[in-house]
C-alpha cells in the first residue's frame, strides 16, 4: 500500500496542487485570491503533463554521436512506461521506414530518417537538423538536394506505414532492425518531449488567462471600488431587484 | 485530394481571419475595423461553403498542417458534421459582424472598436478552429483562443452595465476550469494512448477500458460541459449573455455552445465509441441532464423581467434538447441534435439581434422596455415574434423541424425513460416556451406604449436587414431541408459509423 503511494508520488502532488487550486478558487471572495487559486490549479495540471512524460535518468532528446545508432531509444524505454503502449507502436513503424528506404542509397535513407525523427517531435529541430549537417559533410551539396526532396516526401510515408504496421513488421529485415534498435536505445534513454511541449503552449493559454482575469479585476475596482465577491454580489443584487440581499433572502426564500 | 487548385482551402478558414484579426487593431476607430471584420466574415463563409460542397461530394477531408501526416503532425480533418457547424459559425459571423456597426457604435467607446473587432475575429478564429481541428490537443487551444476572447469581449459591456464586469470574470473562472479539466482528460488519454489525433486516439482507445481512460472521459464530458453550460454547470451563462453587448450575446449565443456540443458529439462518438462501455453512462446521464435543462431554465425563463436574461435561460434550455438527441446514441438523435444546433443558432441570433435594435432605441432589455413596441418598432416586433414561434416550434419555421425530428427520434430508441414520456417531456417543455415568448409578445403588441415614452424610429436599415435576412432563414430553411435535414442525417450517420468501430482508417 505504502509503495503503491510512493512510487505514483508525482500523481499525489499533482491531485494535491489541483484540489488546493479549486479550493481557493472556490473558497476565497477575493477577486485576485481567485485568479491566484486558479493559477495553482492550472500549473498543478503543467506538472501532472510534464511528469507523464519524464523518465527517470532519461536526458533531452538530443542526439548524442551518431545519429544513427542512438535515434530509437524510446522504444524500450517507453515500452516499459504504463500506459506509454502506443509509443511502442510508433516507433517500430518509425525504424520500418528507416530500413525501407535504407534499401535504397545512403543519402536517401538519411533523408527518411530525419524526416521520422522530426515527424514524430521526438526530435525536434535539433534531431532534423545535426543529421542533415553531418550528411552534408559526407556527401556533399549535391546529395544535399536530393535529401531536401526526399524530406518533403517522407512525412507522409511515415504516417501511412504507422496504420500499415502488422505489414512493415512483415517485411524482411524490419524485425531484426526493431531487436536491434531496442538493444541500442538502453544505451540512451530519452524523455519523452511532447508533454513538454505541449505545455509551453499551456503555459501561454495560463498566463493568458492570469493576465485577463487580473485586468478584470482591476476594472471591477474601478467600477465597484471593490474586489471582494460578497460586497459585489450585494452590490449587483440590488442593481437586478432593487432590493438589498439580506432583506430579500428572508422575504421570498427563493430568489433564483 | 480532388480539390484542383484548392488544396489549402482546409486551412484558410482558421487562417483568414487569424492574420486578418491584428490589422483590425491598428486601424483608425470607427468604420474601418468594422468594414474589415465582415470582409472577413464573409470570405470565410464562402470559404466554409466550398467546404462543405466539397466534403459533400467527395467524402472526408484530411489536411495535414505543415505538411506532417496524420497520426504525428496536426490534422485538419473535416467531414460532413464539422463542415455543417463550420458553416453555421461562419454563415452566422457573417451576418452578425454587419449588424454589428450601429450596437457597437452606441455599446462601446469609440476608441475600443479596433480592440472590439480585433477580439471578435480571434474569437471567431477560435470557434473555427475548434470545429475544423483533428487534434485533440488542438481543440483545447482554440477552445481558449475563443474563450479569452470571449471574456474581453463580454467586459466590455460595461459601458451599458457595469455588471458585465463580474458577468465575464465568473465565466473567465469557470471556463478556465472547464478548459482546465479538459485538459487533464486529454493529458490521461495521451497517456492511456501515446496519439494526440482523434482518429488514432479512437483506434488505440479501442479494447481499452480501464480506469485511466474513463478518468479521461469523465474528465473531458466535465469540462465540456462546463464550456457549454450543461445544467447544473450553466451558472456563467445567464449573466455573461445578458450583459454583454448586444451584437456580441446574439453571437455567442448562436455559435459557443454549439461548437462546444459539436466537441462533446465528435468525443463521445469519434474518439470514444459505442465500444468504450462507459458511454453508457454519459449518455444516461445525457438523458437526465438534458430534461432538467429544458424545464429548470425554461422554467426560470418564464420568470426573468430582463428580456436578454430570459432568453439566456432559454438557451440553457435548448441545449438540453440537444444533449437529448446525442443521448439516444442513434441516427436519428445525433441527426435531431445536429439539426436543432443549426436550427437554434439561426433562431437565437434572430432574437439576440432583435432585441440589441431594441437596446439600440431604447437603451434597456427589461420587459418594460418591450411595452406597445408593435406600434414603435414593427418591423423588429415582427422579427421577434417570427423568431419567438420558431423557438417555440411553430410549423412554417424552422423550430418545428428540430422538434420533430427530436420526437421522431425519440419514438425510436430505448433509454432509461420512457419514450412516450420523453416525447411527452418535449411538448411540455415547448409549452413553457410559449408562456416566456407568448410574455414578450404580450408585452409588445397588446400593452399600451408608455404615456411619457418619447417617439424612437426604427432601427437602422443595416440592422434591419441583417435582422430580417436572419428571419427569413428561419423560414426558408423550414421549406428548404436538403441542407440541415439532408446533411445533418449524413453526417450523423458517418459519426456513428465511426462509433461503431467501421471508419476510422484516414
Amino acid at each position: 500500500m505504502l509503495e503503491f503511494i510512493l512510487e505514483r508520488y508525482n500523481y499525489w502532488i499533482f491531485i494535491t496542487l489541483m484540489m488546493t487550486g479549486l479550493y481557493i478558487v472556490i473558497a476565497r471572495g477575493n477577486l485576485v485570491k481567485t485568479i491566484v487559486g486558479l493559477n495553482l490549479f492550472q500549473t498543478s495540471v503543467f506538472i501532472f503533463y510534464i511528469s507523464i512524460g519524464k523518465i527517470a535518468g532519461g536526458t533531452a532528446p538530443i542526439l548524442l554521436g551518431g545519429h544513427g545508432d542512438s535515434d530509437h531509444g524510446e522504444d524500450a524505454v517507453h515500452g516499459e512506461e504504463a500506459g506509454h503502449s502506443a509509443g511502442g507502436a510508433h516507433n517500430p513503424a518509425g525504424d520500418a521506414v528507416y530500413e525501407t528506404n535504407a534499401l535504397n542509397e545512403e543519402a536517401a535513407a538519411d533523408a527518411a530518417h530525419d524526416a521520422a525523427a522530426g515527424g514524430e517531435s521526438l526530435h525536434g529541430a535539433d534531431g532534423a537538423a545535426v543529421p542533415s549537417n553531418t550528411l552534408s559533410a559526407q556527401t556533399g551539396s549535391g546529395a544535399g538536394d536530393v535529401a531536401t526532396g526526399t524530406a518533403q516526401v517522407d512525412p507522409n510515408a511515415t504516417g501511412e506505414s504507422l496504420h500499415q504496421v502488422p505489414d512493415a513488421l512483415e517485411s524482411t529485415g524490419a524485425r531484426e532492425s526493431i531487436a536491434a534498435a531496442a538493444e541500442r536505445g538502453m544505451d540512451v534513454i530519452y524523455t519523452n518531449p511532447l508533454p513538454h511541449v505541449l505545455i509551453l503552449t499551456a503555459i501561454v493559454v495560463g498566463v493568458a488567462t492570469t493576465a485577463v482575469g487580473l485586468a478584470l479585476a482591476v476594472r471591477i475596482r474601478e467600477a465597484y471600488g471593490s474586489i471582494e465577491e460578497d460586497e459585489l454580489e450585494r452590490e449587483d443584487h440590488i442593481a437586478e431587484f432593487g432590493v438589498p440581499l439580506e432583506s430579500q433572502s428572508t422575504a421570498e426564500g427563493s430568489a433564483a | 485530394m480532388p480539390l484542383e487548385g484548392l488544396e489549402q482551402l482546409p486551412a484558410l478558414p482558421v487562417v483568414i481571419p487569424l492574420v486578418a484579426a491584428p490589422f483590425a487593431l491598428l486601424m483608425k476607430p470607427g468604420r474601418a475595423p468594422w468594414a474589415w471584420a465582415t470582409l472577413v466574415s464573409w470570405v470565410t463563409f464562402v470559404v466554409t461553403i466550398l467546404l462543405l460542397e466539397q466534403v459533400w461530394l467527395n467524402g472526408p477531408i484530411e489536411y495535414a498542417m505543415g505538411g506532417w501526416a496524420a497520426p504525428l503532425g496536426i490534422t485538419y480533418y473535416i467531414d460532413l458534421a464539422n463542415a455543417l457547424i463550420l458553416m453555421l459559425v461562419a454563415g452566422i459571423a457573417s451576418l452578425v459582424f454587419p449588424y454589428a456597426y450601429y450596437s457597437v457604435e452606441a455599446e462601446i467607446d469609440k476608441r475600443q472598436t479596433p480592440a472590439f473587432y480585433t477580439a471578435l475575429l480571434i474569437c471567431f478564429t477560435g470557434l473555427l478552429g475548434v470545429t475544423i481541428t483533428g487534434d485533440a490537443f488542438n481543440v483545447f487551444v482554440f477552445l481558449e483562443i475563443s474563450s479569452l476572447s470571449t471574456y474581453a469581449l463580454v467586459a466590455m459591456g460595461a459601458r451599458m452595465d457595469r455588471r458585465a464586469l463580474t458577468a465575464a470574470f465568473n465565466y473567465l473562472v469557470m471556463g478556465t476550469i472547464g478548459a482546465t479539466f479538459f485538459v487533464i482528460g486529454i493529458g490521461l488519454l495521451y497517456q492511456a494512448t501515446g496519439t494526440l489525433n482523434m482518429l488514432d486516439m479512437h483506434q488505440q482507445i479501442q479494447g481499452q477500458s480501464n480506469r485511466m481512460v474513463e478518468a479521461g472521459f469523465a474528465f473531458i464530458v466535465t469540462g465540456i460541459g462546463l464550456k457549454l453550460a450543461m445544467v447544473p454547470l450553466h451558472l456563467w451563462l445567464p449573466n455573461a449573455y445578458c450583459f454583454a453587448p448586444s451584437a456580441i450575446s446574439a453571437f455567442l449565443a448562436a455559435t459557443a455552445t454549439k461548437v462546444s456540443i459539436y466537441v462533446i458529439l465528435r468525443f463521445v462518438f469519434t474518439v470514444f465509441g459505442f465500444q468504450f462501455a462507459f458511454l453508457d453512462v454519459a449518455l444516461t446521464a445525457f438523458v437526465i441532464l438534458g430534461v432538467i435543462g429544458m424545464f429548470y431554465a425554461s422554467f426560470v425563463a418564464v420568470f426573468r423581467d430582463n428580456v436578454k436574461q430570459m432568453l439566456a435561460y432559454s438557451s440553457i434550455a435548448q441545449i438540453g434538447y440537444m444533449l437529448l438527441g446525442i443521448s439516444f446514441g442513434t441516427v436519428d438523435g445525433v441527426a435531431a441534435s445536429l439539426i436543432h444546433v443549426f436550427n437554434h443558432a439561426l433562431m437565437k441570433a434572430a432574437l439576440f439581434m432583435a432585441v440589441g435594435c431594441v437596446v439600440l432605441r431604447l437603451g434597456s432589455s427589461q420587459i418594460t422596455a418591450f411595452n406597445g413596441l408593435a406600434r414603435r418598432m414593427p418591423w423588429t416586433t415582427g422579427a421577434l415574434i417570427l423568431s419567438g414561434l420558431s423557438l417555440v416550434g411553430v410549423p412554417p419555421t424552422i423550430g418545428f423541424i428540430s422538434k420533430w425530428k427530436l420526437m421522431e427520434a425519440a419514438f425510436q430508441t430505448m433509454t432509461v425513460v420512457p419514450p412516450l414520456f420523453i416525447v411527452l417531456l418535449i411538448a411540455a417543455s415547448s409549452l413553457l416556451a410559449v408562456v416566456y415568448i407568448g410574455r414578450l409578445v404580450y408585452a409588445m403588441t397588446l400593452q399600451p406604449v408608455p404615456a411619457d415614452a418619447e417617439p424612437i424610429r426604427e432601427a437602422p436599415h443595416l440592422m434591419r436587414i441583417c435582422l430580417w435576412i436572419m428571419v427569413l432563414a428561419n423560414i426558408w430553411f423550414f421549406f428548404q431541408t436538403d441542407v440541415t435535414v439532408g446533411v445533418a442525417t449524413r453526417a450523423a450517420e458517418s459519426l456513428l459509423d465511426t462509433g461503431l468501430g467501421f471508419g476510422g482508417a484516414y
